[in-house]
């Protein structure tokens, strides 16, 4: 076993023991966590296959930003564990079929001849990969590289209308009305006739 | 086996102005999304009339050209004698079945926006995002039908979704409403997922994402044999059913048509459907061709599934909604087998289908819009009844929607259903014709029902009398519609020819 092999090994025991993690833990903290993990190993299967761009964008962009904002969703909203688990045992044996079927069919499939072919020698480059991804990513793939982004900006619309609304009741403070507040919106003078003695 | 070097060494730059009308229609679309900044409320109006202006000029555009388009169109034509050129490295192709179903989606969606404005202010929907979510939908069905790779079918189909799901949530307080972008939102990701598995097989065995070159991969392999491409086929089909509603991935459409709001129940129920039509035929007809066999049988099996259940099942609602998407489900088994017919009368047929189904469907939906007003939708069959002694017209416009749905001539869904049965026969599939009868039969049932509904019974007290205020532009444009089935079921002929030549000439 080459060394090379021996962490190929490695990340994927990592990748697939996270992936596991994810959906069996109790606590979605470590859910999450988990998830990271199993990103990170994947991020470092893809360096070893010489896609060190991919291998970085993984770990720029879902680990720091896509994860870190699950965890913040997760830590913020109260999760009631017990009510998401429900029916998980209800529903384990229609899932564990459904999973075994796909499972064997996907294996009876890929392991039939079509699938048996050699693996393709890498094509040396002259420049490293991030070069080359760009450059065709501006010249031959410009178009759905746009539609790309504006799927994207779609989503950011999408996010703001769902989203932000004027909610009665919430109590905001608003500095500039704060300022502007007047004696007679804070203190009522009344009228009261002195009390008899008695 | 890569197709071109990685990195081209001479980069051609792509014919990007053949892509004029989606250019405009994207600069439009942030050119509205930034004027409704500044737009207040009570002017909402503006957003409304440059959103309508957008598309029209798009339609124009994609109807006329530029005059840079009609040069490239026509050296394109000199070099290759085929109508119909491309750009963007091939990826992005003109032609005219694309250039009509383009035209159809645009005026669709125009009549869309006129039908539910009056719906949207009523109910505090009347917001400049709702029409640029619409603007982003359509862009995204016309990248759909103009893609000539996987990659942008997919792209295109994402761009689409994603503003669907917003637009069904977009009355976010509304709990039905929520639940139903919730279903549409896990099930169209999981179609997307199964798609995208599809393509990627179809990638790793042919070694191309571009639909030519899978054909070309596929013409010169036995394919039928491959258990690979098989795999990835039945991934593609599943995909392709989810987003087309057909049995037995239809579960959420009737969920989905019930639960929002009806103005997003007309968008979703009409344009998208043109635009997943032309999705099926570019990726079954042109990239796969040669797997006929293969998604012929699928298919059969998919569309009488989905003439069986849509229409027994329809007989059973009371909900005026939810009868329309069981309705939809069998329409959509009636467009399915005009393609698996596997001619290019068959593809003819199916085209004239949607586009005609896309206007009927359009007419039902404007009809449930004019009868619900502020805080109170009627969604229920009960509210057609007596519609005739109230509001005679309407209730004869709702007449002629529903008997083409049934297929009654001299209605145009009679003529669209005798093209598809006959392409079927032609293909010697004489079970699937009998049985699409005799379904079509069965379903006439609840059309009638409605029908019976509005001229024989007595309207419930008052709770039902009042009319939604809707403007002239709204009436007329109903009228039209109206008469358009009735025109189209007489003289079928001009649109069916337009369809055929387009078909002939794009595949």
């Amino acid at each position: 076993m080459t060394f090379e092999l021996f962490i190929f090994y490695l990340f994927s025991a990592v990748t697939l023991f996270s992936a596991v993690a994810v959906v069996t833990v109790r606590n979605p903290i470590y859910s999450a966590l988990f998830l990271i993990l199993a990103f990170f190993s994947s991020a470092a299967t893809w360096v070893l296959l010489e896609a060190e761009f991919l291998g970085v964008v993984l770990v720029l962009v879902y680990v720091g930003a896509v994860m870190v904002l699950f965890l913040f969703v997760i830590m913020m909203l109260d999760i009631q564990i017990d009510t998401i688990r429900e029916g998980f045992i209800r529903y384990l044996p229609v899932g564990i079929l459904v999973a075994v079927a796909v499972a064997a069919e996907m294996i009876l499939v890929v392991n039939s001849e079509v699938f048996n072919v050699d693996i393709p020698a890498p094509t040396p480059l002259s420049v490293n990969n991030t070069e080359a991804l760009g450059e065709v990513l501006y010249t031959e793939y410009v178009f759905p590289f746009q539609i790309a982004a504006v799927i994207l900006v779609v989503a950011i619309i999408s996010a703001i209308v769902l989203t932000l609304r004027r909610r009665k009741g919430v109590k905001k403070q608003d500095p500039s009305k704060q300022v502007r507040t007047r004696r007679e919106d804070r203190i009522r003078m009344v009228k009261m006739k002195a009390e008899k003695r008695q | 086996m890569l197709l071109f070097s990685l990195i081209p060494m001479q980069f051609q730059t792509p014919n990007i102005l053949l892509a004029t009308p989606e250019m405009f229609l994207l600069a439009g679309t942030c050119f509205v999304l930034l004027t409704d900044l500044f737009v207040k409320d009570s002017q909402r109006f503006i957003t409304y009339l440059l959103t309508q202006i957008v598309l029209l000029v798009t339609a124009g555009l994609v109807l006329f050209g530029t005059t840079e388009m009609n040069l490239i169109l026509a050296e394109s034509y000199q070099a290759t004698g085929q109508s119909g050129a491309t750009a963007f490295s091939d990826m992005f192709v003109l032609d005219p079945m694309a250039q009509i179903l383009k035209i159809s989606i645009l005026l669709v969606t125009v009549g869309v926006f006129v039908y539910s404005r009056e719906y949207l202010r009523a109910r505090d929907m009347y917001k400049g995002e709702f029409f640029t979510l619409g603007l982003f939908a359509v862009l995204g069905m016309m990248i759909m039908v103009s893609a000539k790779t996987m990659l942008l079918i997919y792209l295109g189909l994402e761009l689409l979704s994603l503003a669907m799901y917003a637009m069904v949530a977009f009355k976010r307080d509304d709990g039905r409403a929520s639940e139903a972008a919730m279903k549409y939102f896990v099930l169209g990701a999981i179609a997307s997922g199964m798609l995208l598995y599809g393509m990627s097989i179809i990638y790793g065995v042919s070694g191309s994402l571009h639909l030519d070159h899978i054909a070309n991969y596929m013409s010169t392999h036995p394919v039928m044999e491959n258990i690979g491409l098989l795999l990835g086929l039945a991934f593609i089909i599943v995909g392709l059913g989810f987003k087309l509603g057909v049995v037995p991935f239809h579960m959420w459409v009737p969920d989905v048509y019930d639960g929002s709001p009806t103005a997003v129940t007309l968008f979703l129920g009409t344009a998208p459907k043109i635009a997943a039509f032309a999705m099926v035929i570019r990726l079954l007809v042109e990239g796969m061709g040669d797997m006929v066999q293969g998604w012929q049988q699928i298919l059969s099996l998919l569309a009488a599934l989905s003439l069986l259940a849509g229409n027994i099942i329809a007989i059973a609602q009371t909900n005026i909604k939810r009868m329309l998407a069981y309705s939809t489900i069998s329409h959509m088994g009636f467009v399915l087998m005009g393609i698996l017919a596997g001619s290019h009368e068959g593809y003819a047929a199916s085209m004239f289908y949607i586009i005609t189904y896309a206007i009927i469907a359009m007419g039902v939906f404007a009809v449930v819009l004019l009868l619900s007003r502020e805080g109170y939708e009627a969604d229920q069959l009960n509210d057609l009844k007596g519609l005739s002694s109230r509001h005679p017209w309407y209730a004869f416009m709702m007449m002629l929607f529903l008997f083409s749905m049934a297929g009654v001539p001299p209605t145009v869904g009679f003529y669209a259903k005798l093209s598809v049965i006959t392409a079927v026969v032609d293909a010697n599939i004489i079970w699937l014709a009998v049985f699409g009868v005799v379904m079509s039969v069965i379903g006439a049932y609840y059309y009638l029902r409605a029908i019976k509904l509005m001229y024989f019974d007595k309207p419930e007290g008052s709770t039902s009398s009042v009319l939604a205020l809707v403007k002239w532009d709204f009436r007329v444009l109903l009228s039209l519609n109206g008469l358009s089935v009735l025109a189209l079921g007489i003289l079928p002929g001009t649109l069916m020819t337009v369809c055929l030549k387009a078909i002939q000439s794009s595949l």
